[in-house]
């Protein structure tokens, strides 16, 4: 094929490169600190229910979105749950939390936990896609050590379903 | 209600993955330039200029002072907004809101992207939450992913319905000499053939990423009828934003609320029941072929669970009952601050007649949207009357 006159120009063309690190440190908020005190020193996973549409939150969101209500009563939910929505990503790419390639394949999903309305994401241990479906039973794997992050969780694992 | 408004011109580049020809304020100028000379006007007779992009992208904070030559600013009114990916149907909403409010009687809207000189990706996942989810994000793409695989446990379409969709695309996108991805001969085995990204979303499903500009001008009717043989007047006009965190709303793109609700909100303003029968065109940001499936059933243009089937039967084809996105879509032409403006443009275009070898014969009412955020929805009418 010939070459374009796109390609041409792309070939000349001069470029500057600008390379930027910056640092960020986000505040995680009240409710988001007790999620992961709580995680973090008895391993237990907490939601919060909208007092207006009783809808339980879990990752807890100080304001159900849809009411306009701000939420305070906390409830426990389960480690285990069902996948609303996954995937296995293959494609490589530079993760932004860490600057570096992140490995693949790996799979995610959206999780929701029992006694939650909504989902949350995480990772899965799963990495064959053929293995995870909307709607397969999966059980948060916890860390021993742990610091008070959504890592506390380091993934969810699937768990054998009747036949 | 506020005064009648029309678009009564617009100009666009040739998108492409490296326009490596030109820089920023340029590829704007390429756009400018083209709207200007379709209304025949000169920048002086521009009262104000409503500018939409997506700062993270380029790496520039104020693009629109950086390349205020680019769009004509000098000592002009302007203001610039960033909503994502709906910024372009943002922006033309708020040039329609100041010019039917009589603050301005002729205005240019303009989206530009140019997403060559950083790394969109990586931009995308800053979109995410932080603390709850950006460790897992992979992009527009794994977010896109997870959501089509609720969606196609819901509706139950299938990688070959997708498939079908992304060929309409690269095919339509052929008749637009502006369209980033041309592809005559695509096959729906070749995209089914194509990588895979993060499963079940395949190379081919996802919309590119591109360098482009689209610009438009905007004027109120008695300018407008001077302006235009035809003006696409702009009819009804709707936003709705979602909750934000993906699993907030878990079905978000399956029942998509925010396009529900803005859609629901213009048809009913302009006493449309049967959209697939009332409109006779829609421009949609699709972001990917799955996604479009499931538009058809947020947008009202077929039941629940029948995306895959309105493919099928070639419903939103070019010759089809309803044809959407004649000019490639999202699918074949992606600078993201611009996109939802193409959308806009395009359906323009198709009122205004002057669609060329894209044109849909007759066109009296389009619909253009745009998408953004993890599913905000803005949604315009544009008619001939």
């Amino acid at each position: 094929m010939a070459t374009t006159k796109a390609e041409v120009v792309e070939q000349k063309a001069l470029r500057i490169p600008f390379r930027l690190s910056m640092e960020y440190e986000y505040a995680l908020g009240a409710h988001a600190e007790r999620f992961f005190g709580e995680l973090r020193d008895h391993g237990r996973i907490l939601g919060v229910r909208c007092p207006s549409c009783n809808r339980v939150y879990v990752p807890p969101r100080p304001v159900c979105g849809i009411c306009y209500a701000e939420t305070r009563e906390w409830v426990p939910v389960s480690d285990e749950g069902s996948l609303v929505g996954c995937t296995v990503v293959e494609l490589p790419f530079i993760d932004p939390m860490t600057g570096e390639q992140r490995p693949v394949p790996y799979g995610f999903a959206m999780v929701r936990l029992d006694g939650a309305d909504t989902a949350m994401y995480h990772f899965l241990e799963e990495t064959d896609p053929k293995r995870i479906h909307v709607g397969q039973r999966v059980k948060a794997v916890f860390r021993d050590q742990r610091t008070g992050s959504l890592l506390d969780i380091q993934h969810f694992r699937t768990l054998e379903e009747a036949r | 209600m506020g005064r009648k408004v029309g678009i009564v011109a617009t100009g666009q580049t040739k998108h492409g993955p490296k326009r490596l020809d030109v820089n920023l304020r340029e590829l704007i100028t390429e756009a400018v330039t083209r709207a200007l000379e379709d209304a025949g006007l000169r920048m002086e007779d521009v009262d104000a200029v409503f500018l939409g992009n997506m700062e993270p992208f380029e790496g520039f904070m104020f693009p629109e002072l950086w390349s205020v030559e680019g769009w004509g600013g000098y000592l002009k009114p302007s203001v610039k907004f960033n909503t994502g990916g709906t910024v372009g149907t943002t922006t033309t909403m708020a040039a329609y809101y100041y010019v039917a409010a009589g603050l301005y009687d002729t205005v240019l809207a303009v989206g530009f992207e140019k997403q060559s000189d950083g790394h969109t990706q990586a931009a995308i996942t800053t979109v995410g939450d932080p603390v709850w989810e950006r460790t897992m994000m992979a992009g527009a793409v794994g977010n896109f992913a997870v959501m089509a695989s609720t969606y196609i446990h819901e509706s139950g379409v299938t990688p070959e319905q997708a498939a079908k969709v992304a060929v309409k695309a690269r095919r339509n996108a052929c008749n637009n000499e502006y369209a980033h991805l041309q592809m005559p001969n695509l096959t729906v085995e070749e995209v089914l053939a194509s990588q895979i990204l993060a499963h079940p979303i395949r190379k081919l499903d996802m919309c590119p990423q591109s360098d482009g500009a689209v610009a438009m001008v905007i004027a109120e009717e008695s300018k407008a009828r001077k302006l235009a043989p035809r003006p696409a007047w702009i009819r009804a006009v709707a936003t709705a934003h979602e909750q934000q965190y993906m699993g907030d709303s878990p079905k978000r793109l399956a029942i998509m609320r925010s396009q529900i609700a803005a859609s629901q909100k213009v048809y009913k303003a302009v006493g449309i029941t049967n959209p697939r029968k009332e409109l006779d065109v829609a421009e949609i940001y699709e972001v990917a072929t799955y996604a479009e499936m499931a538009m058809y059933e947020n947008l009202g243009f077929c039941e629940r669970g029948h995306g895959g089937k309105l493919i099928d039967e070639g419903v939103t084809s070019m010759n089809g009952e309803l044809p959407v996105n004649p000019s490639g879509g999202v699918l074949s032409t992606n600078p993201i601050g611009a996109t939802a403006m193409i959308r806009v443009a395009e359906a323009a275009l198709q009122v205004m007649g002057k669609a060329g070898t894209r044109q849909v014969p007759n066109v009296r009412t389009a619909l253009a949207t745009g998408y953004g955020g993890n599913a905000w929805t803005d949604a315009l009418i544009l008619a001939s009357n």
